[in-house]
C-alpha cells in the first residue's frame, strides 16, 4: 500500500511491496494474476478499448498520449497487427521500467496481451535496451512460464469472445546501446534489423505502412501497459478515483541526485514536489538546500526550486504551468553545491553522444553546444558565448526529424533562461571549477 | 554451415523463429558473433550476413551503429562506468577517475595484462545506486573504493587463473 496524505491506496504497479515474489508465475496467479486477461477476452475488443479510454490512462514513456485513443487507431480489419513494448529506458534519470520487469514481470506481459487482444495483434515484441541483458533473460523465463500454462502462445487454451483460441506470442528483443532506439520509429527500424534511426512520418506506426514490417503497430511504454490489467479488473471508474483531473492513476517517480533516499516511488498523480522530495526522498543532504530540478530527466526544461514550486502538484498540467514537462517523471534533484552550467554541459554530452546523426541541425548543434560549454567551463568563455549557444539551440528546435533535436536544445535554452547568473559568473566573473562531486555520499537507505 | 551455425545451432534457430524476417535477427546474431570471437571481427560479420541473408556491408554498418558491439578486442572484463548527470551528482566522475588511476590506464584503455577495459557511458537506468558500472553487461551497483578494489582483485584472479588453465 502507498500511504499518502494519511490515506492508503494500493500499489498498482510495484505490487512486490505488498506481495513478495510476485515475479513468480504461481504467486502472480494466486494473487489475481491473468484474471484481467481472462476478463478482457470475454469482452468485445471495442469494449476493452473503451474501458482503457475511459480510464484516461496516459502514456508513461514521455508524451502522455492517451493509450486507449492510440489503440483505437489500429485498423481492426487488417490481417496482421503488432504490439511492441518500449523497454528501451535510456532517458537520463529513468530507472522505473527495469524495476517493473525485474519484480512484477507478469503484469507487463498481461497488460501487453490485453492490448494485443484489443488491437487484434498477432505478436508482442518487448524491445529492451541492450544493457538489460540479464533482465531480458529472466523475462524470457517468465514468458515461458505463462506460455507453458497455456495462457498464450501457439498452444494457448483460452478463447476470446468470438470463440477463437488466444494464441498471441510474446518475444523479447535486445537492443545494443543507442538511446535513439527508444524513439518509437527508430525502435521499429532497429527491430527490423535496420539502422536505429527515426522514420519520416506519416505514416505513423498505427497506420498501414508505418508500423513493424509495415503493419499497424501499437508502441507503448512498459509502465503504461503494466497499468492495464488493473484497469480491466477493477474498472475505469476505480482507476480514475486515483490521481487528479486528467492525470489519473499512479505514476512512478524516479527520484535521483541530491536527496537522502533516491529511489523509485509509486505515488498517485497530484502529490507535490514537497511530499516527493521530503517525505519520500528524505529531504536534502545534511547542510544543503535544494536548488534546481529536472522533472523529466535530461530532456525537459530545468526549473528553480522555490516554495511555490515545492507546493506544485505533480501532474501533466501543473508542470506545464511552470514551463516544464512531467515526461517520464525522472526527477533529478540538484542542491546548492551544483554548478548549473556544468549540468547543461553534462546533459549536452548525453545528446551529442546519442544523436543518430541523420539531421544536420541536431548533429552539428549538439557538437557546437558541447564545444562552447566546455570552453566556458575551462574558464575561457568569451563575452558573446552565451548568446552564441542560445542561438545555436534556438535554431535546432523546429528543424529536426525527431524530438531528440528539441530535447537537446532544452538544457541550454532553459538553463540560460532560468539561471542566467550562473553563466554570467563563468564568462564575466571569476568562477573556477566546478569541483567533482565527492564520492563519499551517504548511501541510500535500503528501500 | 558456418562456424556459428554449427556451434550455436539451437540458439540461432530459436532466435530466427521469433521473426517473420531473418533480417530482424541481425542484432542477436551479432551478440553471438561477439561472444564467439571476443569482438565483432570480419569473420563474424560474414557469417551473420549469411545467417540473416544480408550484405556484409549492411551488417557492418549495424555493428558500427550500436555501442555494445565492439570491433576491437576489449579486456576480459569490460567495465562501463556511468558518469551521466544523476550518477555524477553522487560522485561518479570522481569514481571513474579513481578507477582509471587504480588500474593505471586512460579512459577507453585496456590494462597491460589484457584483463580490464574501462569506458565511461551514459545513464544505465540505475541512477539511485550510484556510483555504478556494468561489467560485461552485468550491473554492479552502490560501489565504493573498498568494494571496487575487492571486485577488481577477484576478477583479475579469475582471469589469470583462466589463462593458466588454457596453457
Ligand atoms: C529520443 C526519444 C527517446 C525516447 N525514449 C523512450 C524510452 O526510452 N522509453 C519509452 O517508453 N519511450 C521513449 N520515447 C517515447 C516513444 O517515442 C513513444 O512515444 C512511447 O514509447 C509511446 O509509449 P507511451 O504512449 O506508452 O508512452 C522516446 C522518444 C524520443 C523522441
Ligand atoms: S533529430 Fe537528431 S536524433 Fe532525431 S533523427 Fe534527427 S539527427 Fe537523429
Ligand atoms: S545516471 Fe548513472 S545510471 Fe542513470
Amino acid at each position: 500500500m502507498i500511504t499518502v496524505g494519511g490515506k492508503q491506496i494500493p500499489n498498482i504497479i510495484y505490487r512486490e511491496k505488498d506481495i513478495p515474489n510476485i515475479r513468480e508465475f504461481d504467486v502472480y496467479v494466486k494473487n489475481g494474476g491473468y484474471e484481467g486477461l481472462k476478463k478482457a477476452l470475454g469482452m468485445t475488443r471495442a469494449t476493452v478499448i473503451q474501458e482503457v479510454k475511459d480510464s484516461n490512462l496516459r502514456g508513461r514513456g514521455g508524451a502522455g498520449f492517451p493509450a486507449g485513443v492510440k489503440w483505437s487507431f489500429i485498423p481492426q480489419n487488417n490481417a496482421v497487427n503488432y504490439v511492441t513494448v518500449n523497454a528501451d529506458e535510456s532517458e537520463t534519470g529513468t530507472f522505473k521500467d527495469r524495476q517493473i520487469m525485474e519484480n512484477n514481470p507478469h503484469q507487463l506481459i498481461e497488460g501487453a496481451l490485453i492490448c494485443a487482444y484489443a488491437v487484434k495483434a498477432k505478436a508482442v515484441y518487448i524491445y529492451l535496451r541492450g544493457e538489460f541483458w540479464d533482465v531480458a533473460h529472466e523475462l524470457d523465463k517468465h514468458i515461458e512460464a505463462g506460455r507453458k500454462a497455456g495462457l498464450y502462445g501457439a498452444n494457448g487454451t483460452l478463447k476470446d469472445a468470438e470463440g477463437n483460441p488466444f494464441t498471441v506470442e510474446v518475444y523479447t528483443h535486445l537492443g545494443a546501446g543507442a538511446y535513439i532506439c527508444g524513439e518509437e520509429s527508430a525502435l521499429l527500424n532497429s527491430l527490423e534489423g535496420k539502422l536505429g534511426q527515426p522514420r519520416v512520418r506519416p505514416p505513423f506506426p498505427a497506420q498501414k505502412g508505418g508500423g513493424l514490417y509495415g503493419e499497424p503497430t501499437v508502441v507503448n511504454n512498459v509502465e503504461t501497459l503494466a497499468n492495464v490489467p488493473w484497469i480491466i479488473t477493477n474498472g475505469a471508474a476505480a482507476y480514475k478515483g486515483i490521481g487528479v483531473g486528467n492525470s489519473t492513476g499512479t505514476k512512478i517517480f524516479c527520484l535521483s541526485g541530491h536527496v537522502k533516499r533516491p529511489a523509485n516511488y509509486e505515488l498517485p498523480f497530484g502529490v507535490t514536489f514537497r511530499e516527493l522530495l521530503y517525505e519520500y526522498g528524505g529531504g536534502p543532504l545534511d547542510g544543503r538546500t535544494f536548488k534546481a530540478i529536472l522533472p523529466s530527466g535530461g530532456s525537459g526544461p530545468i526549473i528553480r526550486v522555490t516554495d511555490e514550486l515545492l507546493d506544485t502538484p505533480l501532474t501533466y498540467e501543473d508542470l506545464q504551468k511552470h514551463n516544464s514537462i512531467l515526461g517520464s517523471a525522472s526527477v533529478i534533484v540538484m542542491d546548492d553545491t551544483t554548478d548549473i552550467v556544468w549540468v547543461a554541459s553534462k546533459v549536452i554530452k548525453f545528446f551529442k553522444h546519442e544523436s543518430c546523426g541523420k539531421c544536420t541541425p541536431c548533429r552539428e548543434g549538439t557538437y557546437w553546444l558541447d564545444k562552447v560549454l566546455d570552453r566556458i567551463l575551462r574558464g575561457e568563455g568569451r563575452a558573446n558565448d552565451v548568446d552564441l549557444i542560445a542561438n545555436v539551440a534556438a535554431n535546432m528546435k523546429p528543424t529536426t526529424l525527431c524530438a531528440l533535436g528539441e530535447f537537446a536544445a532544452n538544457p541550454v535554452i532553459w538553463t540560460i533562461k532560468n539561471f542566467p547568473e550562473e553563466f554570467k559568473a563563468w564568462v564575466e566573473g571569476d568562477r573556477k571549477g566546478p569541483q567533482l562531486a565527492p564520492m563519499a555520499l551517504p548511501s541510500p537507505a535500503a528501500d | 554451415m558456418n562456424t556459428l551455425q554449427q556451434k550455436y545451432a539451437e540458439r540461432i534457430q530459436t532466435t530466427l523463429a521469433k521473426y517473420p524476417d531473418k533480417r530482424s535477427a541481425v542484432m542477436p546474431m551479432l551478440y553471438i558473433a561477439q561472444e564467439e570471437y571476443g569482438h565483432v571481427n570480419p569473420e563474424g560479420i560474414q557469417q551473420v550476413a549469411e545467417i540473416c541473408d544480408m550484405d556484409p556491408t549492411q551488417v557492418k554498418s549495424i555493428a558500427g551503429f550500436y555501442t555494445m558491439y565492439s570491433e576491437k578486442p576489449k579486456g576480459e572484463y569490460w567495465l562501463q562506468v556511468c558518469v551521466d548527470l544523476p550518477c555524477a551528482l553522487r560522485g561518479a566522475d570522481e569514481f571513474h577517475h579513481w578507477l582509471l588511476h587504480e588500474l593505471d590506464i586512460e579512459e577507453g584503455g585496456t590494462t597491460a595484462d589484457g584483463v580490464f577495459t574501462v569506458e565511461h557511458v551514459m545513464c544505465l537506468a540505475a541512477c539511485d545506486k550510484a556510483p555504478m558500472l556494468q561489467c560485461n553487461f552485468h550491473f554492479e551497483e552502490n560501489l565504493d573504493k573498498d568494494k571496487m578494489r575487492a571486485k577488481l582483485k577477484a576478477w583479475r584472479d579469475q582471469a589469470l587463473a583462466a589463462k593458466r588453465g588454457k596453457k
